[in-house]
């Protein structure tokens, strides 16, 4: 067992308060290290971490090589195209396989909600989700997590807008459970087909009018309209879309207080979100990049290190 | 456990004798000859018989399951008519009948007759249902009379709804004057959208697509409008939520129409806040639903807007089921489990020993047309011998079937079958 109260890290919504909190303390001094002109450190030397994405990533993919590369791990990538999924092998036989030749840890990218729940049925070694199907994206939402909170201190109480494809969205669903454990105020905005209101029973709020949510709300989070997910005719049109629920330059403008608006990426520009406002003072959406790195080498080093 | 073919004459002495068809319920013996029901009466000699002693243990019809999956022909890896026939009479059943999404469908005279050929040895009667159309495809009708003349019990596409009103239509007035039951997995696929868990709050939290129960009630309603309009027989299968019990209750309330209903122990003992997160084995067609739906299911079985149980005994592989929910097959195992699941549900709704037994054995043959009088003198024997308050733990060892997906494995049940007579075998613990 690592330093954490749990073998793996699947979502926020088992993951107890104390658990988010050790991680986002290690990660501000994992985040220090990344400004110093030698960022490597031996933290986990020795230690092999495969990275399975079943699914296309970029700077999730970046991010954890980059952070695992960092605490001086080997690493070994996957990638669906070139693997024998594609001669029909099941999830399973892979990923047996691949942990037979001793490796410590998976990150995994799936398409189907539960696989970590799935995989960690029949492997030894530690699970890390990066993402699975519409389930949860627990590292987003840690680096999302830490991202508010180096600008206000602290994530009680605030209030938290998240805006978009609620339904389809795991960094949506992550957030909502690791906001609401930490006590933020969380209201959820985007089209009604694609927010459920079963989501209130996890304690957040809807509202519809986009204006309503940017007058309530210090910080919003803007999701990216996944229309690689679509089966059916969700939405009209993205001229009607941004209208609607558009981040766009006049209606931050017309917003009286300072509000900081965040991006997981990657962004539509012109679609949910206006290239004015992503490169506002507002915006911060490329700590929530560097972060990223800070919360990845954060949480390896917690599962992966021993008390 | 074994099943041995019967050689000698069998005394079940002194037992609780519960006959579901005539309502009675008795103190007293059954002697059975060469298989047959020789008598039954409060005192029989037991001279040069092989006695089986009863006392405290109830004594009834042989279960008939209007709803089962044995995958023979195509899967035999997972159940074939043996295994199942096994699995069914180890859970109390004499009486089977299959459903026709097997490889090839069920969807002529010959694959009848295969099926009737292969089970004439086993040692519980297994009738199959053919499929309305050919392939399951939902476009053209299969041969309903030739079918029927060889053995189909009743008609229906199993687990594929029949989309086309006017193919439903049709299917209910051609099989009219046959009088067997169209059968129809009512699921609106749009609606469904590819839904892998009943729509709420469970499938909002764990990112799986939700089913609404609309999906289900809304083409009940539409069957049911069917059946009115054209008087023919329709039987509903595996019932999931109120919404539908509503609908069939109000159906019932005409006269005229000619409609029967099941439930499966599963719907009756699971709401979704019992689903283990992303557990395959919870994973069924039509979805389990909500607290209020599982309620809503009891009361319509218990008022008599739902006639039968039915398991939707479904077997699946351990690699089918071993998969990341959304890719795994619905279904769960369902014979060997059935009676100490729902005696264990409505014995704490106070229904009646003798009722439950009803929902087991009368009620589903009336749907089916077949035997009912099963203590008949000079019946062949289709008895089971339950205790009714036993409480026991099902696992692996109880299981006949080929396959393991249920959920109900390690959990308590109450009430256990101890023997049953089938076609001159006899089953023991």
């Amino acid at each position: 067992m690592g330093l954490l109260k749990q073998k793996h890290l699947i979502g926020l919504k088992d993951i107890s308060k104390e658990d988010i909190e050790l991680i986002l303390k290690h990660a501000f001094s994992f985040r220090e290290i990344l400004d110093r002109p030698i960022k490597k450190v031996p933290t986990l030397n020795g230690k092999t971490i495969a990275n399975l994405f079943f699914e296309n990533s970029t700077r999730t993919k970046i991010s954890f090589e980059l952070a695992e590369r960092r605490l001086s791990a080997d690493t070994i990538n996957f990638a669906k195209n070139t693997s024998s999924i594609n001669k029909g092998e099941s999830l399973k036989d892979t990923i047996k396989n691949i942990e037979t030749m001793k490796i410590d840890c998976i990150v995994i990218r799936h398409n189907a909600s539960g696989c970590c729940y799935h995989i960690k049925e029949y492997v030894d070694c530690v699970i890390i989700n990066a993402g699975d199907g519409m389930f949860e994206h627990p590292t987003q939402a840690l680096l999302d997590i830490m991202s508010i909170k180096e600008k206000k201190g602290s994530i009680k109480n605030l209030n938290i807008g998240i805006v978009g494809d609620i339904y389809h969205s795991r960094t949506a669903r992550s957030n909502i459970f690791g906001l609401t454990k930490l006590g933020a105020n969380v209201m959820l905005c985007g089209p009604a087909n694609l927010v459920p209101e079963d989501m209130k029973e996890f304690g957040v709020k809807i509202n519809y009018n986009i204006d309503e949510v940017l007058e309530w709300a210090d910080v919003v989070n803007v999701l990216r309209i996944q229309k690689e997910r679509f089966n059916s005719n969700f939405l009209p049109s993205s001229r009607e879309y941004r209208n609607a629920f558009g981040i766009t330059k006049e209606r931050l403008k017309k917003i009286k207080k300072e509000i900081i608006i965040m991006h997981p990426g990657p962004t539509n520009i012109g679609v949910e979100i206006d290239n004015y406002v992503v490169e506002s003072d507002q915006s911060i959406i490329f700590d929530q990049v560097l972060n990223g790195v800070a919360i990845r080498m954060s949480v390896l080093y917690l599962l992966l290190s021993s008390k | 456990m074994k099943i041995n073919k019967i050689t000698k004459k069998i005394l079940l002495k002194d037992g609780l004798i519960i006959d579901p068809f005539k309502e009675k319920k008795f103190k007293g013996s059954i002697l059975i000859e060469n298989g047959f029901i020789s008598k039954i009466s409060n005192e029989i000699s037991d001279e040069d018989c092989e006695v089986f002693d009863c006392k405290n243990l109830i004594i009834t019809h042989g279960f008939c399951d209007i709803h089962a999956h044995f995958r023979e022909p195509g899967d035999e890896d997972m159940e074939t008519l043996e295994s199942g026939a096994f699995s069914a009479m180890s859970g109390g059943y004499t009486e089977v009948c299959v459903m026709p999404n097997t490889n090839p469908t069920i969807d002529s005279p010959e694959t009848i007759k295969f099926i009737i050929d292969k089970s004439k040895k086993l040692p519980v009667s297994i009738f199959p249902i053919g499929a309305i159309t050919l392939g399951q495809k939902g476009k053209e009708l299969t041969e309903f009379y030739e079918m029927n003349k060889t053995g189909a019990i009743a008609f229906s596409d199993d687990g594929i709804p029949v989309t086309n009103s006017n193919v439903m239509r049709i299917a209910l007035e051609y099989s009219k004057p046959l009088g067997v039951p169209i059968i129809n997995h009512s699921e609106d696929l749009f609606l469904k959208n590819e839904g892998q868990l009943n729509e709420g709050i469970l499938s909002t939290k764990l990112g799986l697509k939700g089913n609404p129960d609309i999906s289900e009630s809304i083409m009940i309603n539409r069957d049911l409008e069917i059946a009115a309009f054209t008087k023919g027989k329709l039987h509903i299968p595996h019932v999931s939520c109120k919404k539908s019990v509503d609908w069939i209750r109000l159906a019932k309330s005409n006269d005229e129409i000619n409609i029967s209903a099941e439930v499966t122990p599963h719907h009756l003992a699971f709401d979704d806040t019992n689903i283990i997160p992303f557990d395959t084995n919870f994973k069924v067609a039509p979805p389990i639903r909500t607290f209020k739906d599982r309620k809503a299911l009891i009361d319509g079985l218990i008022d008599g807007t739902i006639d039968c149980i039915a398991t939707d005994h479904a077997p699946h592989s351990i690699e089918k089921k071993t998969n990341p929910f959304e890719f795994a097959p619905p279904g769960m195992i369902g014979l060997e489990s059935s009676f100490g699941v729902i005696n264990k549900i409505l014995s704490v709704e106070k229904l009646p020993i003798e009722k439950i037994i009803k929902l087991l054995t009368n009620n589903p043959r009336k749907i089916m047309k077949l035997n009912q009088d099963l203590f008949k003198i000079g019946t062949l024997a289709q008895i089971t011998i339950l205790d009714k308050d036993e409480e026991w733990t099902f696992n692996k060892d109880f299981i006949f079937s080929k396959s393991h997906n249920s959920p109900f494995i390690n959990n308590k049940l109450i009430g256990k079958i101890k023997s049953v007579i089938s076609k001159s075998f006899i089953f023991t613990r």
